[in-house]
């Protein structure tokens, strides 16, 4: 990430053909970035390591609802027309299993040895809802009063290629969340998909020195007005077919609501399975155990990735502190649309949807704030 | 208020520990022990009354462990742990010469330097004396600043009376009145028997000028702090410290959340303005 610098400094948008995209993969290689992509894998779309520009989904598109996930072909070549699957980007910047040091006994004490050199990756095909959750964990991890070194170090190193929706999902709301469908800033360069279904070309802008330095490494030709407003027309479609959309004002809503007979109702669904908390973007809570060889003489700490759904995660001496259901989806549910803002300024939902798409019974958090919302109209709901 | 550990070094990894050099091992109840620990790079540490470190033992795990000693020392620390599983067993179980992990200090600390003039009441219940002693230290070394100074402590029997013979010293000051009451009396206990809300009944403190600090199990404080509003004192003088599972006491682990707060950076002492509302709210 190579900080962000005024759009003027930036040499003006191109715009190159599908080629273009093995140029910017060579390209970042050639820069020693590990270059990490959408592609289709197991019936999903999920990031991995993206070896060439015709291994990203190209032709595809995600049937989404509540439990509900399915591939299908979209009947034309755009490589940008899915949406976000059950991978997130913080798998790579805070992996779900971490070593936080080893530790070797020595006599009566021990000595500790942290990890060596931190990973350089490029993101591909960045959305608009997981740029927001990469500069949330920003502030998370880095900004606020205490830096996790490796996650900071990771993110110094990172390259973010974004890309505009032109097409929302049926779990999607992020337009609702003020998180999308439109990149923003915070990237180092951002692509859109225009012109020819069957044979599109990509709108490249730079957001940052880096991206800037990297757009001059790519074939293309200078954007036009046209390309320009075909951009802006596919996100403002994108942004009018939003699969849900989350109520008005949700974190005041749901502050005057901590007792309400909604909890109950939607602890009697889940399942406390964790999934919601494990695809979503933002959830960044974890464990930390610690690993010892047989001698005894070597230890590590692992940090793993947690949720708030399980019982043991507000264990103190005597029992959990939140043993009902209703009590931890409220937990889930309050963190992520109400104090967040307190804790962070801004929302800890972005509207990704994967919460609900990924859910085994099809909870959605749209539907369960708008059911409190509903019961403050009618003037019910208190216990 | 100063959250931010002082002595934390800038770029230092927060999540990697410090080894400390166990000095002595004090058993003070039968299972709770003391124990002073000096750091082994040499370097001073710094904290303020009320804070927490984060102790790890070798293979065993990480615990938040309130500092128990004086903050006027900056060559070693005092930690007071009672057992009550994994991690504190391991640690109890450490003699002289071994090392621990320490990160640390952490936390907001009991308001003692902001409340010059004050009348201070300490309310303890059973090993709830461990986070106030720094306190009860700071108020004593400054005495001259602060009007009445009470302690009322309340423990399960007599045998679970901690730092006995400190208590015993302070008693017997004429600066600040201590009293003690047992859950249930044994052997040649001649003193109270009942909860520690009926110490505060019997008041000894100027209601519109006093701070109470509070330390002991949940439901404890909550009583203690209803007794000392009943007496008139206002909400935001009194001061409780709360206990919520720590991974990391650096806001990234999620474990401490608690309505809007991370108890480990905003806590765990709060006043009780702002924890009254979050501890009526049914599993928060
Ligand atoms: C800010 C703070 C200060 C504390 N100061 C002291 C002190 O000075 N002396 C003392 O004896 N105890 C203190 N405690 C409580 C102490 O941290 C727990 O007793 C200890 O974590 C129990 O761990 P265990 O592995 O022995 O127990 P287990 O029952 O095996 O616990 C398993 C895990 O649950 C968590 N856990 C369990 N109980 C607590 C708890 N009460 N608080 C936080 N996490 C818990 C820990 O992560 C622990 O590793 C303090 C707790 C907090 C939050
Ligand atoms: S709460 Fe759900 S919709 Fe919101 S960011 Fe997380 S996974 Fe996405
Ligand atoms: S809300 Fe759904 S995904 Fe989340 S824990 Fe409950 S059942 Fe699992
Ligand atoms: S202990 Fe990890 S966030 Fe507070």
């Amino acid at each position: 990430m190579g900080g962000i610098a005024p759009m003027a400094e930036n040499p003006p948008a191109i715009v190159m053909d599908g080629a273009g995209l093995q140029s910017l993969l060579e390209a970042l290689a050639d820069r020693g970035y590990q270059v990490i992509g959408p592609q289709v894998a197991d019936g999903a779309i999920v990031y991995q390591s993206l070896a060439a520009a015709s291994d990203l989904p190209a032709g595809w598109i995600e049937q989404q609802d509540g439990g509900h996930y399915r591939l299908v072909e979209s009947g034309d070549a755009r490589r940008f027309a899915h949406v976000v699957g059950p991978h997130t980007w913080k798998r790579f910047l805070y992996p779900s299993l971490q070593r936080l040091w080893s530790a070797t006994r020595q006599g009566q004490g021990f000595e500790i040895s942290t990890e060596g050199e931190q990973p350089k990756y490029a993101f591909i095909g960045v959305r608009a809802c997981e740029l927001r959750a990469i500069g949330i964990h920003d502030k998370v991890f880095i900004d606020s009063g205490f830096t996790d070194a490796g996650y900071a170090e990771r993110r110094r190193r990172n390259f973010l290629v974004a890309v505009n929706c032109a097409r929302a999902g049926d779990t999607c709301f992020c337009a609702s969340m003020g998180s999308g469908p439109d990149v923003g800033d915070g990237y180092d360069l951002a692509l859109t998909e225009i012109g020819d279904a069957d044979d599109p070309s990509y709108l490249v802008e730079a957001g940052s020195d880096a991206g800037a330095d990297l757009q001059r490494m790519l074939p293309g030709r200078p954007a036009g007005a046209d390309d320009l407003s075909a951009a802006a027309d596919a996100v403002a479609a994108a942004a009018r077919s939003m699969g849900r959309e989350m109520v008005a004002d949700a974190g005041p809503l749901l502050k005057r609501h901590l007792e309400h007979r909604q909890w109950d109702a939607v602890a009697e669904r889940c399942l406390n399975c964790t999934n919601c908390t494990m695809v979503c973007p933002t959830c960044f809570c974890s464990t930390v155990e610690d690993v010892t060889d047989l001698s005894g003489m070597e230890t590590e700490r692992i940090r793993k990735w947690d949720s708030c759904f399980t019982l043991d995660f507000s264990y103190i001496h005597g029992g959990a502190v939140r043993r009902e259901g209703g009590s931890r989806y409220r937990q889930w549910m309050t963190h992520k649309l109400a104090y967040w803002w307190d804790q962070f300024g801004e929302s800890g939902c972005v509207g990704c949807g994967r919460c609900i798409t990924w859910c085994p019974v099809g909870i959605d958090i749209t539907e369960e704030a708008r059911a409190i919302a509903a019961s403050e109209t009618a003037g019910q709901g208190e216990d | 208020m100063n959250v931010l550990a002082p002595n934390r070094t800038v770029g230092q990894d927060p999540m990697v520990p410090r080894s400390f050099v166990i000095e002595r091992v004090r058993k003070e109840l039968s299972d709770t022990y003391t124990m002073d620990l000096v750091p082994r790079d040499g370097l001073p540490f710094r904290f303020e009354p009320g804070q927490f470190n984060m102790l790890y033992v070798f293979g065993v795990g990480e615990v938040p462990i309130s500092i128990s000693g004086d903050s006027k020392v900056t060559a070693g620390i005092s930690h007071t742990t009672r057992s009550v599983g994994k991690v504190s067993a391991a640690l109890n179980a450490l003699q002289p010469g071994d090392v621990v992990g320490v990160r640390g200090p952490y936390g907001a600390p009991w308001p003692v330097a902001d409340v010059h003039g004050m009348d201070v009441v300490f309310v303890a219940g059973g090993v709830g004396l461990a986070p106030l002693r720094p306190a009860i230290y700071w108020v004593l070394a400054h005495r001259a600043e602060f009007g009445n100074v009470a302690i009322f402590y309340g423990a399960r029997t007599p045998e679970d009376i901690l730092f006995r013979r400190e208590v015993q010293q302070w008693r017997g000051r004429f600066d600040m009145t201590v009293h003690v009451t047992v859950d249930r009396a044994t052997g040649a206990w001649s003193g109270k028997v009942g909860v520690v809300t009926q110490l505060i009944k019997g008041g000894g403190f100027d209601r519109h000028n006093a701070v109470a600090l509070v330390c002991g199990p949940e439901v404890m404080m909550r009583y203690a702090a209803e007794a000392l509003g009943e007496r008139g004192m206002p909400k935001q003088n009194i001061h409780v410290s709360m206990e919520r599972n720590m991974k990391c006491a650096v806001g990234f682990c999620g474990h401490c959340q608690w309505g809007a707060n991370f108890v480990c950076k905003d806590g765990p002492v709060f006043s009780y303005d702002r924890a009254e509302p979050l501890l009526s709210i049914w599993e928060l």
